[in-house]
């Protein structure tokens, strides 16, 4: 299991984009922000959480200020928050992402 | 026939043109990790391009990526990412010798190699200095995964210590020296990219110029370029009516065994029925002539 111990994020609020901020907590935590949250908010925590077992991570606070990301998008920017937290981004392990 | 005319150059790190970058169908989409992102979103404009290759929308349309010199951090990180997503060519950034090349195509190697891959990276190597323009001819021709080589004037001008124009001088010996070498190695030969957007006319003058000389395609900056850099690519309607006569002529000489034919007092030899033929394959690789037209 990879712990968060400290605070990641990653992506801009343009247009398509998404703004992730990860830091430390006790289980998982998702607080999505999205003007299509109505439509697609499940389908968006479920991509996190994914992401998530994925990446071994079982405790994690994940705020989400989504402006219409594609999943890959999300997915990437996720990724990308984690690894900035785990100071892991010169050594990713690509099985995992 | 593969339609290379246009290399639309998308910034690994504006999320929005990475996501709607294929709606505007160029025929190679460039990812680039290298100068268009800052070096704080290296790995951000990385993992962004690893999932964007993998997407079904980049499955229709060849996939390019610039990636940052191996010497740099990020080189091999980039490299890493982009072989594993599938990318159908890596673009070098500013190569001076073939050693630039092979050793490239050597990491790309190893890391196909790790993951059992069975596709084979292509590269293109983007001249951008004196020493590699003059090195051209070795370059073009010391990797079988080369498609192509690529003139990048921009830090070309700077190491000629000299700038740019809109009448492109300062580029002819460089075009020219760039476009030998890839023919001779029979591999694509690209411009560079023309940077003011808003100057539709003097676009209009470089492609026709490039065009003429003989290169096959150039890289953009904008969407806006590519429809107009394909209309000018496109064999007009004097051009195709042209080439099926001469086809039509050699097939009738061929078939009544006649030797050397003309054509309004011109002499009809081999290289032009090549030349007539690869015309009317443009033609229906742009679109401008459907595929049972000549038959």
């Amino acid at each position: 299991m990879a712990d968060i111990t400290s605070c990641g994020h990653a992506g801009t609020l343009e247009s398509s984009d998404v703004l992730i901020h990860i830091e430390p907590s006790q289980d998982i935590e998702i607080n999505l922000i999205s003007s299509v949250e109505e439509l697609y908010g499940d389908d968006i925590k479920a991509l996190v959480l994914e992401v998530l077992e994925k990446m071994n991570i079982k405790a994690v606070k994940v705020d989400i200020n989504d402006k219409g990301a594609l999943d890959y998008v999300i997915k990437a920017r996720l990724q990308t928050a984690i690894l900035r937290a785990l100071e892991d981004g010169d050594k990713p392990d690509w099985s995992l992402l | 026939m593969r339609l290379r005319r246009s290399m639309l150059f998308v910034p690994g790190s504006n999320t929005s043109m990475v996501c709607n970058a294929f709606v505007y169908k160029p025929d190679t989409v460039m990812f680039d990790l290298e100068d268009s992102v800052a070096i704080s979103e290296k790995d951000s404009a990385r993992l962004m391009v690893f999932h964007a290759l993998q997407h079904f929308t980049y499955a229709d349309v060849e996939t390019a990526v610039r990636v940052n010199p191996l010497e740099s951090p990020y080189g091999l990180l980039d490299l890493e990412a982009v072989i594993r997503a599938g990318v159908d060519i890596v673009r070098l950034p500013k190569t001076d010798t073939v050693d630039d090349v092979l050793d490239m195509q050597n990491a790309i190697e190893k890391i196909e190699k790790e993951i059992g891959s069975k596709k084979e990276t292509k590269l293109l190597a983007a001249i951008e200095s004196a020493l590699g323009v003059v090195n051209a001819v070795d370059i073009a021709r010391c990797s079988k995964r080369l498609m192509g080589i690529a003139l990048g004037a921009e830090d070309f001008v700077r190491d000629l210590r000299t700038q740019r124009t809109k009448e492109g001088l300062e580029l002819s010996a460089a075009r020219s020296h760039i476009l030998l070498a890839a023919r001779a190695a029979k591999i694509n030969a690209f411009d560079s990219v023309f940077s003011d957007v808003k100057d539709k006319e003097g676009f209009i003058r470089e492609v026709t110029y490039i065009k003429g000389l003989g290169f096959d395609g150039k890289s953009l900056v904008n969407p806006n370029q590519i429809s107009t850099l394909h209309s000018i690519y496109a064999p007009t309607k004097q051009e195709i009516e042209w080439a099926l006569e001469v086809i039509e002529a050699s097939e009738h000489a061929k078939k009544h065994g006649l030797g050397v034919i003309s054509i309004d007092g011109k002499m009809v030899d081999a290289p032009i029925i090549a030349r007539a033929k690869s015309v009317i394959e443009l033609a229906k690789a742009s679109g401008v002539m459907g595929d049972d037209e000549d038959e």
